[in-house]
């Protein structure tokens, strides 16, 4: 049967992976090849890498990194920051991304969603969803711009508008949770998942294996994660036979499981 | 290092860059078929699968591809087809009504159940029937929302389980047809490639 998959994600800024909390205050993690090889040895099932580059510049450094990562992984990689048209999902993939995430210009311009799913099929077609709790009231909203924006539009309805218009799967951030290391926000999990028939990515707030297990449990398909792995606190093994043993599928065939 | 030649087939909008970087990593020279000749001469060729059924039999016979394709394949010649590539093994897909496929098996494809999230993406497990020589037991990537619930006869199947059995892979001789993307299944995948290349022409 199909396994839950375990993603490292990688926030890339002019070639470097970095991480922060809330996007703010950037740390140099590694490089995006080395970190890239060392999940897939580790038993990663995906990678996700966010191009956060602020610059034009920075901008043109991600196509160089996705193609040197594809040349050495061998396992899915998705890849998003800055995508806002069919073109720019079009370079990506002919970098060697297999599945680009559109976020804050498909919420501008839902048609962006129709379009890299006509051009390239809905299983490249990711819409990357940032929810936070709606200050008055129940639900989430959507919140675009790194966070800086609070748009006010539901982010159930959204989840529904996006998969309709042709995203293949959601990867869903907890805008509360994300860099907090208190947990993904599992009732949002449950709210999208239960919406939506496609697979759907949990974000934000993992600090450890229980976690992932909570996210797998509330609807998610799969859950993503950055700092527990950058940080060296846990491998992707650690976390996937924590997995294993509470009796969620899994793959275990790691060939190896070395940091 | 083999350093075999892998004549690749376009189909319009496939994941060349990691098809291109899989079949490197497993020894392979890949380069992107010129003409129809190609895929008649060629000693491996593959063909990449991502985007419609309709989309890509219709890029297959707009490049005169189509009958050198089913040719090679009823010879037995050495060719390795992948995901929406299995499907155009049939003769048709509810994927998209009218389309016709290459025809080789007469099983068909359908969606996979309401039970289950579609797209399949991620790992899933495969079993191969003992007379598989290429694909092995193990755990490969998919990216489907089609597939064939029926092993067809006459071909050595590797079988999944999304909703109900589904055909995962397929082999007769050295045609190889995988659901799966082999290029983005690990060890796994590179496994395989290495195998179907290694395969005397």
């Amino acid at each position: 049967m199909l396994t839950a998959r375990v993603i490292p994600c990688l926030d890339v800024n002019s070639g470097r992976v970095v991480k922060g909390v809330r996007f703010q205050g950037l740390r140099d993690a590694g490089d995006p090849v080395e970190l890239s090889m060392s999940y897939e040895r580790q038993g990663a099932d995906e990678l996700v890498m966010l191009d956060v580059s602020a610059t034009p510049e920075g901008r043109g450094n991600a196509l160089v990194t996705v193609a040197a990562v594809r040349q050495e992984l061998g396992i899915p990689l998705t890849v998003g920051g800055g995508v806002r048209k069919a073109a720019d999902a079009g370079a990506l993939l002919e970098a060697g991304a297999d599945k680009v995430a559109a976020n804050t210009a498909a919420v501008t311009r839902p048609e962006l969603l129709t379009e890299i799913a006509d051009h390239f099929g809905s299983q490249c077609a990711i819409v990357a969803i940032d929810a936070a709790r709606k200050a008055e009231g129940d639900g989430w909203e959507v919140v675009t711009l790194s966070g800086k924006n609070r748009t006010g539009m539901d982010a159930i309805g959204w989840a529904r508008e996006a998969v309709e218009r042709g995203a293949g799967e959601i990867l869903l951030t907890s805008w509360d949770r994300d860099g907090t290391r208190s947990g993904y926000d599992t009732d949002l999990l449950q709210a999208v998942s239960d919406s939506v028939h496609v697979p759907v990515i949990a974000s934000g707030g993992a600090a450890k294996p229980e976690h992932l297990i909570e996210a797998l449990q509330s609807g998610a398909d799969a859950v993503l994660a950055a700092s527990i792995f950058h940080d060296g606190d846990y491998t992707v093994g650690d976390i996937k036979r924590v997995m294993a043993a509470a009796g969620i599928p899994t793959r275990l065939d790691l060939t190896a499981d070395t940091p | 290092m083999s350093g075999r030649e892998v004549v690749v087939c376009a189909t319009g909008t496939a994941n060349l860059a990691s098809v291109f970087a899989g079949l490197k990593r497993a020894g392979g020279v890949p380069r992107m078929a010129q003409s129809a000749d190609d895929i008649t001469e060629a000693g491996h060729v593959m063909l990449p699968g991502v985007g419609s059924f309709g989309a890509a039999m219709a890029a297959l016979d707009k490049s005169g591809m189509t009958a050198p394709l089913r040719a090679r394949i009823v010879l037995g010649k050495p060719t390795l087809s992948i995901c929406v590539g299995l499907q155009l093994f049939g003769r048709s897909s509810e994927e998209s009504p009218g389309a016709v496929g290459l025809g080789i098996v007469d099983a068909p494809v359908t969606r996979f159940p309401e039970t289950v999230r579609v797209p399949q993406f991620g790992w899933n497990d495969v079993s191969a029937d003992p007379g598989c020589h290429v694909v092995q037991d193990g755990f490969a990537y998919f990216a489907n929302s089609f597939r064939m619930t029926e092993a067809p006869a006459g071909w050595s199947p590797a079988m999944a389980d999304h909703g109900g059995p589904f055909v995962a892979a397929m082999e007769k001789g050295s045609v190889v047809a995988c659901q799966f993307h082999p290029e983005l299944s690990g060890a796994y995948g590179q496994g395989l490639l290495k195998r179907w290349i290694d395969l005397p022409c």
